[in-house]
């Protein structure tokens, strides 16, 4: 990625100021440090969340998990505080700690009241966490036999099992075809090392989104930032992830001693900065994101009985993420299931959706975004997606513009520039039976 | 139309902001609360029933969820799929909820878009049309949700046979989504019956909390909801559970990777909260074993012991009916069940014989502090809880001093409940005996879209 591009974007917006529900400010540390922030009194608490390019896409192609277990073990020891002196330190001040991973992106959260001794406290907890994780060898000995656990639970699961090969048969050498918890045998073959070379290639300061909200002052919050940023390791910015190309058709079973079928279908979707984002999201809204609203539910559910639920949607990544329509079903209905669900999503790449149909998903859509931001939570959840995926700084601000600016043909070209119906993977897991 | 009470109670010193609720109950006996919260330009309205699992009666078990599902299938002026439309259009999002002790229904929209709330929810609480048809099609629906969540999920089959196993005579022993054989059997006529039961004025509480004026809202409520009429609601006859005489024990078979355990003994619920001590001292408890990543399971079995990969306490003291005091842990790779039990047994011995530190106590205080104000983040779950209190028969006042009486409690008040309630003769255990998974075959790769029917 460019940290220069982002530049030139950020010094025109804020040539021209914003002024919206959410007044986000933001700023770059010396370091590098992007920081975005909110102030707001209206609870004594403060949010931080700390975001890095550190997900699972991260991997080495032998060490898959490794991304994950070093996100594990940030918290684990550090600063020379025990796992459990970390813990006690947080929960005797009521603070919360808690983190995101996926396939792009690895970060800690932080929920502090916003009392003087509460938050210096967590605070403090929170700075060794980022800056001096001491990955301790039988902790991580211990945490991986954790995750290996969580990996090997979730193989009773039909559900996850779907995903897993889902991303798999789509992305094939891709680093999203990997799982973002790993692999096992590979996690086994971890050391420390592999560990601590990893968070200090990828928890730089260059790499780093620093977001905020709560009643602290703009000063307070530069003061925080620069804390949190300037003891960072010493990381170069990343490199972008290879471009995904598209897959070809396929379909997979695979035999799972379940009641029901769990089939996904999809294709190689759109990466955040896609100016196709717009129409897509508007559009599947009608197809499988409107939940009651949507056809997917209508013909699958509604009209035959055949899911509890059946949707549809694309998931932006940095790079192309993968556009998805999933249903459960018992096992002896899942092709006509399955037939059911994919003449819906056919016709609707090649008809898109009705007059009708647009004007509900966009008055859903503008009408409900102040449910979008109505806590804390949501809205730093909004700045570390903002600041990770470099969206404009005014993205809440013409959210709904843009929205509204989506009509009918829109919509039919950008699903016809991303999914081909011809090129659809599909993964069917279930009994045998199923075929 | 009363008032019973309306009153302002600024939660805490330092806080800028006042919790202002009011407390009405209309002349057919709806009540209506409404919890102002104006961070935001929106609200959330939620109707509760008090009609859930507990409710019903053995062969129409599930009745109360399969009716939530058709509550959305329309009425005379509002034609099936027609109320989710509209919701939808109006910006809104709504789904509903079924639990053992009520059944709940919800939008949360902009603030000025409630009297289309109100309409819609007043016209299905009177006016529901429940078709033969439309029922057969949704109940295969309810049947998919019942393989989905439970049927392929191990540990919750381990949960439902284990409370069917807790609780012998009191119809908690029944899963909310009901036995299979009975969703099979079921009929359009078993749901019509339970909605002419249950869904009256006089057996709901419409819950609002957002950006709203009290006095608007409740006439509102008065215009949409006042004119249906009250009407005889059957009588709830009182379930008893008799006391356990004994440690029960079950293996529960399934498909899965891990073993799994499930400890549950009965305890008591909140009733008279005032001077009901015990369920307070038994959240803390709960606390003190698992609130934290420092907690007691999680360090001594999970980092210090290695027994187990995840271990946690869990107790919920409000209720209609009598409450379980939980315990669940996965075994580390290469650790029994056996020996996991055992140290769980035994820490809770040491508990019980030595009672916990004022550390540890003011440590989950200060958890539970903290996670008061954080709840004020989220509108909806204000509500939620709200609606919780008032459906299990406890005011909203025990809610609004519910941190007051949690910071009551004392060690000794958190030894006495464990010495009290988590003994050997109150307990039932349920052991996963995991099933092999069948190896999954080789990848089959069938180019080509069109797979053959």
């Amino acid at each position: 990625m460019s940290i220069k591009r982002f530049f030139a974007v950020l010094v025109l917006i804020l040539a021209a100021p914003v002024q919206a529900g959410v007044d986000i400010q933001h700023w770059q540390t010396p370091e590098g440090a992007r920081v975005f922030f909110v102030e707001s009194h209206e609870l004594p608490i403060l949010d931080i969340s700390v975001d890095f390019r550190a997900g699972s896409a991260r991997d080495p192609v032998d060490k898959s998990g490794l991304a994950r277990l070093t996100h594990a073990l940030l918290d684990q020891g550090a600063g020379g505080l025990s796992d459990t002196e970390i813990a006690h330190r947080l929960a005797d001040v009521g603070a919360v700690l808690g983190g995101n991973f996926d396939r792009d992106r690895a970060g800690v959260t932080l929920r502090t009241l916003s009392s003087m001794a509460e938050k210096t406290a967590a605070l403090d907890t929170l700075v060794r966490v980022l800056q001096q994780p001491d990955f301790p060898l039988a902790v991580m000995q211990r945490e991986r036999r954790r995750l290996i656990s969580s990996i090997r639970e979730a193989e009773a699961d039909p559900g996850t099992v779907a995903e897993k090969a889902f991303y798999r048969a789509l992305y094939a050498d891709h680093p999203y075809a990997r799982d973002e918890n790993g692999v096992p045998g590979n996690l086994e073959k971890l050391t420390r090392n592999d560990v601590s070379a990893f968070y200090r290639a990828h928890y730089g300061a260059p790499n780093a989104v620093i977001s905020l909200i709560g009643a602290i002052s703009r000063s307070e919050a530069e003061a925080i930032a620069t804390r949190l940023a300037e003891g960072l390791p010493a990381a170069a910015s990343l490199a972008d992830l290879p471009l995904p190309v598209a897959a070809t058709a396929s379909t997979v079973r695979f035999a799972h001693p379940s009641t029901q079928s769990h089939v996904l279908m999809g294709a190689v979707g759109v990466a955040r900065s896609d100016p196709d984002y717009f129409p897509l999201f508007v559009g599947n809204y009608a197809l499988g994101g409107g939940g009651f609203d949507s056809r997917l539910m209508r013909e699958v559910r509604d009209k035959r009985g055949f899911a509890y639920s059946a949707y549809s949607y694309f998931l932006p990544m940095l790079q192309a993420g993968p556009f998805q329509l999933g249903l459960q079903t018992k096992l002896e209905q899942t092709d006509e299931a399955m037939e059911v669900a994919r003449s819906t999503l056919q016709q609707f790449i090649a008809e898109g959706p009705s007059e009708a149909e647009l004007v509900q998903a966009k008055a859903n859509l503008t009408g409900g975004f102040p449910l979008r931001i109505d806590s804390n939570k949501k809205i730093l959840e909004y700045l570390a997606v903002i600041g990770f995926y470099n969206l404009p700084l005014d993205y809440l601000e013409t959210w709904t513009d843009k929205v509204n600016a989506v009509d009918t043909a829109a919509v039919r070209q950008a699903f016809a520039r991303h999914l081909d119906p011809e090129r659809l993977v599909t993964v069917v897991v279930g009994a045998e039976g199923a075929r | 139309m009363h008032k019973l009470w309306a009153f302002c109670l600024a939660l805490l010193a330092g806080s800028t902001h006042a919790a202002a609720l009011t407390d009405v109950t209309l002349d057919n006996g709806m009540r209506v609360i409404v919890h102002e919260d104006h961070r935001a330009p929106v609200m959330v309205s939620q109707v509760w029933y008090r009609a859930g699992a507990v409710d019903e009666f053995n062969g129409t078990t599930g009745v109360a969820h399969v009716l939530e599902h058709m509550m959305f299938k329309g009425t005379p002026t509002v034609p099936p799929g027609e109320f989710s439309k509209r919701i939808a259009a109006a910006g809104g999002r709504e789904n509903a909820f079924t639990s053992r002790d009520y059944t709940a229904y919800f939008q949360q929209m902009q603030k000025d878009r409630l009297a289309l709330s109100m309409e819609l929810e007043a016209d299905r609480m009177a006016n529901l049309v429940i078709s033969d048809e439309l029922f057969g099609k949704e109940l295969q629906v309810v049947m998919e949700e019942r393989r989905l969540r439970t049927e392929d999920q191990p540990q919750a089959v381990v949960y439902e046979r284990l409370m069917a196993t807790a609780y012998q005579a009191h119809p908690y022993r029944r899963p909310i989504i009901g036995w299979m054989s009975d969703l099979q059997s079921m009929t359009a006529a078993d749901a019509r019956d339970w909605y002419a039961r249950w869904y009256a004025p006089n057996n709901a509480t419409l819950v609002v909390a957002g950006d709203v004026d009290p006095d608007e809202v409740v006439a509102l409520a008065k215009r949409h909801f006042g004119a249906l009429p009250a009407r005889a609601l059957p009588e709830r006859k009182p379930q008893g559970e008799p006391e356990q005489v004994g440690m029960k024990r079950i293996v529960v078979k399934a498909p899965a990777q891990l073993p799994y355990l499930l400890m549950a003994w009965h305890a008591p619920t909140l009733k008279d909260w005032e001077r009901d001590t015990t369920p307070y001292a038994l959240q803390i408890l709960a606390g003190v074993l698992s609130g934290n990543d420092s907690a007691r399971l999680q360090k001594s079995l999970v980092k210090t012991q290695q027994l187990a990969v995840n271990a946690s306490a869990g107790y919920d003291m409000v209720a209609r009916g009598p409450g379980l005091f939980m315990i669940d842990a996965t075994p580390a790779p290469g650790k029994s069940v056996a020996a996991l039990e055992k140290a769980i047994r035994a820490e809770l011995l040491r508990i019980q014989t030595k009672g916990i530190s004022d550390a540890e106590l003011q440590r989950v205080k200060a958890q539970v502090i903290a996670a008061d104000v954080y709840q004020r983040d989220s509108l909806f779950y204000q509500a939620m809880q709200l609606g919780e209190y008032v459906s299990t028969g406890l005011p909203p006042e025990a809610l609004l001093r519910r941190v007051e009486k949690l910071r009551a409690v004392s060690a000794e008040d958190v030894q006495r409940a464990a010495q009290e309630w988590l003994r050997e003769d109150r307990l039932s255990v349920a052991e996963l005996d995991p099933q092999a998974l069948k190896p999954q075959p080789e990848r089959t790769a069938v180019p080509g879209v069109r797979h053959v029917n």
